[in-house]
This record gives C-alpha cells, sequence and structure tokens, in this order.
C-alpha cells in the first residue's frame, strides 16, 4: 500500500501521546492528531525527503496545537484544560508511583507552553536536540535553555511539594 | 596534563537525554561525579525524565481509535483536485447566473490564466463581485458563527485559517465562506465598513509562490492588493483603488505575522 501509512502509522502512538500531554484532554487531543494526519497525507508528497518522517509529523502536529491553545486563550478557557481529573489521568489507578505521577503531570501542565513542548519532545518523544529546534522553529540555544528552564522549574516545584506533603510520603520517593 | 574543556549545562542536560559524544562522555561523567550539587540536580532531571515517560507511556499504549485510520484518509481524498475545483467553479457561476458568466467563460478560453499571487487577485475580485455584492446573503456563515467558520475553513483549507480583524479600521466582520478557485478551495472573509462599503480577503494554500511581495491590480471597480507568505495567499479586494487598501493590506499582513510569531 502508500508507503505513506507506513511511514506514518508508527508515529500515531507518540503523536497521540504528545498531543494528550500538550491538551490533557482526550477529545481535544484526538482531534488535534486527526488534522494532524490529515495535513500529513495532503502534504505528504511536498514534503522534504531528507528530513525525518517523525519530526515533521511532531511539527505539524505542534503547530496545530499552538493554533488550537490560542484559540481556547481567547475564549477565556485555561491554557491547559482544567487539571486532569484522577479519572482521566492516562496512568492505572494501582501503579505505585502514581502520585509521584499526577505531581509531575500537574506540574508539566502549569509550565509555560513553549517550555512543555521542548520538554515533551526532548524527554519523551526521544527527538534530538536539532530536530525540536527544527520542528519548533527556533535555535538550538533556544531549546537548550528552554529546556533547562523547564527542568529547573519542575524540580523546584516538585521539591516544595515533596516538603509540603508528609515526611513519612515523601520518604517513599 | 591538558587542561579540561569547561562543562556546560547543555551537557549535563545531553548526559541526562544521553545525548553527549561518546568522547566527552566521560569528563561529564567525573565532573558530575565530583561535585554532589551537581549530582542532585541531574539526578533530580534523570527521576523527572524516567517519571514523565512512565506516566505518559499508557496512552501511546491504547488501540489507535478508527478516527485516526491513515489508509482511510488517502481513500478519501479527492483525486485530480485542479481538475474537479475548476468543474466546481465552473457549475458555480453558471448556477448563480451571474451575468458575467460568459465573459468569464470566454476569457478561461482565450487567455492564459494568472498564477501566482497574481491569481489570488484575480480569485478574489471575482469572489468580490459574486459574494460581496450579494445584498441579501453574502456569506456562508455570519460573524457571530467565528469559531464554526475558522473550524471550518481551516479544515477545508487544512491550514489554521481566521479572518483578520479589521474593526479598528472601520470595517466589521460579516462572516465568510469558502469558494472554488481554478487553484483550490479557498476562505473569502466579507467586511463592511462604516458608510456601507464591503472589502473581501481571500485566503488559500499557495502551491507555488510560497511567498511574495505585495501587488497592486484592478479588475474593472475592483481593486486590490495581494501577497503571499508562508505558503498562504492573500487577496484584499473592494470597491476602492489599489492605493486606498495598501494600509489595510499592511494591517492584515502585521496582524498575520504577529499571530505566527506569538
Amino acid at each position: 500500500m502508500h508507503d505513506c501509512v507506513r511511514h506514518i502509522e508508527p508515529v500515531i502512538p507518540a503523536l497521540r501521546r504528545f498531543a494528550w500531554a500538550l491538551t490533557r484532554d482526550r477529545a481535544a487531543a484526538d482531534d488535534l492528531v486527526q488534522d494532524c494526519l490529515e495535513r500529513a497525507v495532503s502534504r505528504w508528497a511536498q514534503r522534504r525527503t531528507d528530513r525525518e518522517v517523525r519530526p515533521w509529523l511532531f511539527t505539524i502536529l505542534h503547530n496545530l496545537a499552538i493554533s488550537r491553545l490560542r484559540e481556547l486563550k481567547r475564549r477565556g478557557r485555561p491554557e491547559a484544560l482544567e487539571d486532569a481529573a484522577p479519572g482521566d489521568l492516562a496512568v492505572p489507578p494501582v501503579q505505585e508511583h502514581r502520585l509521584a505521577h499526577l505531581d509531575l503531570v500537574r506540574a508539566v501542565g502549569e509550565l509555560p507552553e513553549e517550555q512543555r513542548s521542548v520538554l515533551l519532545l526532548v524527554s519523551v518523544e526521544d527527538l534530538s536536540y536539532s530536530e525540536v529546534a527544527e520542528a519548533l522553529q527556533i535555535p538550538i540555544g533556544t531549546v537548550m535553555s528552554r529546556l533547562h528552564r523547564a527542568r529547573e522549574r519542575l524540580r523546584l516545584a516538585l521539591a516544595a511539594e515533596g516538603d509540603a506533603r508528609s515526611p513519612r510520603l515523601r520518604r517513599v520517593k | 596534563m591538558t587542561p579540561v574543556r569547561p562543562i556546560s549545562e547543555a551537557e549535563l542536560h545531553a548526559c541526562v537525554d544521553g545525548a553527549l559524544p561518546p568522547d566527552r562522555a566521560p569528563e561529564v561523567e567525573s565532573y558530575i561525579a565530583s561535585h554532589p550539587e551537581v549530582a542532585a540536580r541531574v539526578e533530580a532531571w534523570r527521576q523527572q525524565r524516567r517519571l514523565l515517560r512512565e506516566a505518559l507511556a499508557p496512552i501511546a499504549e491504547e488501540p489507535i481509535p478508527p478516527e485516526l485510520n491513515v489508509a482511510a484518509m488517502i481513500e478519501a481524498r479527492p483525486l485530480a483536485r485542479p481538475m474537479t475545483s475548476r468543474r466546481i467553479a465552473a457549475a458555480c457561476l453558471l448556477a448563480l447566473g451571474v451575468g458575467a458568466a460568459g465573459g468569464w467563460g470566454l476569457r478561461g478560453a482565450t487567455m492564459p490564466d494568472p498564477v501566482g499571487v497574481a491569481a489570488v487577485g484575480q480569485e478574489a475580485a471575482e469572489s468580490y463581485r459574486v459574494y460581496a455584492a450579494d445584498p441579501v446573503r453574502p456569506v456562508e456563515l455570519g460573524a457571530e458563527s467565528r469559531e464554526q467558520l475558522v473550524h471550518w475553513v481551516s479544515q477545508r483549507l487544512q491550514r489554521p485559517v481566521a479572518p483578520p480583524d479589521l474593526e479598528s479600521a472601520g470595517y466589521v466582520l460579516l462572516g465568510g465562506r469558502l469558494a472554488a478557485t481554478s487553484h483550490g478551495p479557498a476562505a473569502v472573509f466579507i467586511y463592511q465598513g462604516v458608510g456601507g462599503a464591503r472589502i473581501a480577503v481571500l485566503v488559500r494554500p499557495m502551491a507555488v509562490e510560497q511567498t511574495a511581495k505585495m501587488r497592486e491590480h484592478s479588475y474593472g471597480a475592483v481593486g486590490g492588493v495581494s501577497w503571499a507568505e508562508n505558503g498562504l495567499g492573500y487577496g484584499l479586494v473592494g470597491a476602492a483603488s489599489p492605493g486606498e487598501l495598501h494600509p489595510l493590506a499592511d494591517q492584515i499582513r502585521s496582524q498575520i505575522r504577529q499571530s505566527a510569531i506569538s
């Protein structure tokens, strides 16, 4: 069949994950991925063949996500669609590290969008620093400084939360 | 001993992400090992990275919902697009019973079609004649359904497209519609000025001329300015001279640039 399908399909799970992490809303995330795939299909012939498909797809998805988030903001909704209700979280409820996951996902949601995208593309989606620079159309130095700010912010936020919580819980971490 | 190259913050992150060049990794690692405060920070980043991957992993393991079927999307795409939209355009003109249709048909037969931004200008002028002049129903979706309109045209143009805000220049958005052009679907946004004068902005993806400078044009009484940027062509038209419309075109362009940056 189409080599377009063969190249795009394997990336869909990662696209859904990235879209969810940006919006923290299942329906909104899948809408974004759907738009992204439709666009990728229609532009398949025009894409630069010297570029890997994976970062190219993330570029499209990120651009769509940005305009969607901006749209939501204009309508007066918070940037990330409210804090995820416990049932919404992707993590099965019995998971041992669930509390730590919850804290982290919430803290990531509180990062400015520009830091959040860089953090997710680097830490979760395994794009190289230069691929992230290309996907977000920013210099690589900016990628590094956003990554640094994101990680430091998370570190401090989680440390503060850990202090606030009971010492017994903190020792478990 | 050869002096050691100083370690950068970026390299500490690269260490966390396994992105250090193999010949540099030992130096960075031994630096981290001998600086407990740095080691604690790097360890916290490592833990974040691991936890974040764990937290998000289940989403990537879910079965893919049916709407995200790439093969079906390919099948659903119209083939031979230029032919189809040309036919649709012709059919539209006939169906609308536009008086000038005969003339336009003739033009198609005798003159080469303009390309690039010139084509955008002409399409904008033609849409203006047909739609903006319509006193009853100039738009398909009114300004009160702005969101729906944005969603609709963005979907069809496969690009995020929204009507520029021209209220500061005295033009209120009436609404918009899709129009067929020989280069595929276009979004047409129609505005009304204080005295009732209407202007239209046509937007459509550009196949070849991705970016082009502004150019002025007149088709009969319809003047306009068109340009292309980042793969989208824009045509601003109205019953005014191109020179009068130019400042408005500048305003639209800077608005689009701003929304692209912010």
